[in-house]
């Protein structure tokens, strides 16, 4: 019965039914892993469960609870804070290396791959260096480094006021190395042509790099914009593993939202409220990535 | 039947009839706790003797890192899996309460009558709802550690007797350099994180007339004058007699083994830790007194029946409870791990309060309080966020305390809804 039903369907219905069956698989997939457990979020967002009790519906007072916790509100501008100062610099450096690194040729890739080895490190070895680093005297490079040339040592990851910018940059450096390879593809994608037209009318360099390279790179920007945006949102691993007991000290000064979720979820055991505030996140994210796409779509 | 048949029938029969009778009495448990060295050790000495006491039961000892225990044992046991007797921190109670991880003890293996004339009287916390939760085998207190050779340099002879020789002490232990930065600090402190929280808690606030919470522990009551002076008597020590800073040589155990810290707070399970150095000549000394009244916090680690043991597992369980709680246990846990017997008889002996190490600590247990924790982070982090505030942001002892005490007071509010 099957293979009569078969052999009545033409080319394109065979074709697109095997297409659908491989596609099945993956669909399957992410329907399972991805997409159920995040609708499932927002239903455990709405209980007061602790992982092993009895669920409680609650509706909305998870969210209520959360808008009136002003420590929410530190950590959601802290959350911020990392992308909207992590990003431009990150994006600044990665820039002005890759534009550089683009214009000589000896040593190039040696110096590239320097760059990228950061990337490929384990954040939380790399955050427990970098702890040490801002230790203060007498073992922390850094402050033997400042107190030698005349600088009062300094706080850092001790300071309510330092702590997020220690914090932040070793997730800049580690960071780098990605950003600065896709800008290097993305600036020898832009025509050789365009430049020698520039070239023979005469173009200084500092007006072919403002007229041509980074209007050109846009979507470049665009992509690594995003993309690193989101990693500072989801910051977790550098803050976990640089402050006192992993608690986003001092006085919460340095805590992203992440930090916040695992703590109401695995050492609170208040699933609920860690759900709410994941549907936060995923809200946050959403609307950053929906953004995006309106940026890709309007003609450059 | 012929003869070929005969023998391969009464085989197989005795097999099944051997087979069947190990069956019945074969019972496996599992045991979980943190790894620790010293632990693991006592651990598997106390299996050793229980299964040579029981035989045809069997213990499976399962142990990984403090960071994961927790969260490990709430997924394995929501999952059907898991440790029959499992060890918990004391303040973990309530959580692992709530969550329906744990089973009352019974009564008749346990009675109360017994727990309650043989164990530290501290031990009734785990008394909740009627029950007893869970037991004991080794408790804790704070002393003081100090480096012999610094205070000899410093011409100091004895540990400090009181908070203000302790304050002064300090002051002429430490060494600065030309700018300022510490070389050896007087006193080791660690802005609340470590032991150091339950210190402002549970001693320092006594000391000066308060108390930390209501006498039914539902409400915080560190918020007044007399956690003030403590917490400014604990924050002086970086703001005004500028004797140490907390992340000194990263934390003040660090500080200490490096011979850099003239004193530190610490309990008695750091012994072992700093006998390994051994350039590092110290002593213990029991927490320092004021006004002549002295006050110690003390903590445990209990074993509890996890609610999935049922049956022979259970009746195994509480066998093996017996065992890990009992004297002999009690002394080798001294011997072993260095923490102390949870029952005066075998702690409080000429012997051990003589001892130069566990003395102090066996004689702070005299005078000893265990915090009733409802959920040990946040009420730990609201110590350490009142420190924050006065060494970080200049706000005033009275205000920080009344702040952090909103904080966990809804800590304790959120357990009594339940």
């Amino acid at each position: 019965m099957f293979v009569s039903f078969w052999n009545k369907l033409s080319i394109n219905q065979k074709l697109a039914i095997t297409a659908w069956l491989f596609l099945a698989v993956p669909i399957a997939f992410y329907v399972t892993i991805r997409f159920y457990p995040t609708f499932e979020a927002f239903y455990v967002s709405t209980l007061k469960w602790n992982l092993l009790g009895a669920k409680k519906y609650i509706g909305l007072r998870n969210y209520e609870k959360i808008f009136a916790d002003e420590d929410f509100w530190l950590v959601l501008l802290n959350t911020f804070k990392y992308a909207g100062v992590g990003v431009p610099i990150s994006l600044f450096l990665a820039f002005i290396i890759a534009y550089f690194l683009n214009e000589i040729n000896r040593w190039h890739d040696f110096i590239r791959a320097l760059y990228f080895i950061p990337f490929l490190t384990t954040a939380v070895a790399m955050a427990w260096v970098w702890k040490w680093f801002y230790q203060p005297m007498p073992i922390g490079y850094i402050n033997y480094f400042l107190t030698s040339v005349g600088i009062p040592a300094q706080p850092f990851l001790k300071s309510v006021h330092q702590g997020l910018y220690a914090i932040m940059a070793p997730a800049v450096w580690a960071g780098l190395g990605f950003q600065v390879i896709i800008f290097i593809a993305g600036i020898r994608a832009i025509p050789q042509s365009y430049y020698e037209a520039a070239e023979i009318d005469g173009a200084g360099r500092w007006q072919i790099l403002r007229e041509i390279t980074l209007p050109s790179l846009k979507p470049t920007v665009i992509f690594l914009t995003v993309v690193s945006t989101i990693g500072f949102l989801r910051i977790f691993d550098q803050v976990y593993s640089m402050t006192t007991n992993g608690s986003g000290g001092p006085l919460n000064t340095t805590k992203p939202l992440v930090l916040m979720i695992y703590e109401f979820a695995f050492d609170e055991f208040k699933l609920g409220r860690a759900a709410a505030l994941t549907v936060i996140l995923f809200v946050i994210l959403l609307v950053i990535s929906m953004f995006q796409l309106w940026l890709m779509r309007k003609k450059p | 039947m012929n003869r070929y048949m005969k023998k391969p029938i009464v085989a197989l029969a005795a097999g099944i009839v051997a087979l069947s009778a190990s069956l019945a009495s074969a019972v496996e448990i599992e045991y979980w706790q943190y790894t620790y060295g010293s632990r693991v050790k006592a651990i598997d000495a106390l299996i050793e003797t229980f299964e040579a006491a029981n035989p045809g039961i069997t213990v499976k000892h399962t142990n990984f890192p403090y960071a994961d225990y927790r969260k490990k044992v709430a997924i394995a046991v929501s999952a059907g899996d898991g440790p029959d007797v499992v060890q918990l921190y004391y303040g973990w109670l309530n959580d692992y309460r709530d969550s329906g991880l744990l089973q009352p003890l019974s009564k008749e293996a346990f009675p109360h009558a017994s727990i309650e004339s043989e164990f530290f009287p501290m031990v009734s916390t785990m008394k909740v709802d009627g029950d007893y939760w869970g037991l004991p085998t080794a408790v804790r207190a704070l002393a003081l550690f100090y480096n012999k050779d610094l205070f000899a340099a410093a011409g100091l002879s004895g540990a400090p007797e009181t908070l203000d020789q302790m304050v002064e002490y300090a002051k002429k232990l430490t060494k600065k350099d030309s700018g300022g930065n510490y070389e050896v600090v007087g006193y080791a402190t660690d802005g609340g994180a470590g032991q150091e929280h339950h210190f402002m808690r549970e001693v320092l606030t006594r000391l000066f007339g308060g108390a930390p919470y209501s006498d039914d522990g539902t409400k915080v009551t560190y918020n007044d004058a007399a956690g003030a002076k403590a917490l400014k008597y604990l924050t002086d020590f970086q703001m005004t007699h500028k004797t140490g800073a907390s992340g000194f040589m990263n934390r003040g155990q660090d500080a200490f083994k490096a011979g850099k810290a003239g004193m530190v707070l610490d309990g008695s399970f750091r012994i072992n830790t700093f006998k390994k150095v051994e350039e590092l000549n110290f002593g213990i000394a029991e927490l320092p007194g004021h006004e002549g009244n002295r006050y110690n916090f003390a903590s445990y680690w209990i074993n509890g029946i996890s609610s999935k043991a049922e049956g022979e597992k259970l009746a195994a369980a509480n066998k093996f409870l017996q065992h890990i709680t009992n004297d002999a246990a009690m002394q080798l846990w001294l011997d072993t791990v260095g923490e102390l017997p949870a029952k005066p008889a075998i702690a409080l002996t000429d012997e051990n309060q003589a001892h130069p190490y566990f003395g102090p600590f066996i004689r702070g247990l005299g005078y000893a309080t265990a915090t009733a924790f409802k959920s040990e982070k946040p009420q730990r982090q609201a110590i350490i966020d009142a420190i924050d505030m006065v060494t970080l942001q200049g706000v005033s002892p009275s205000d920080a305390l009344n702040k952090v005490a909103k904080d966990e007071q809804e800590v304790l509010d959120d357990y009594y809804d339940n």
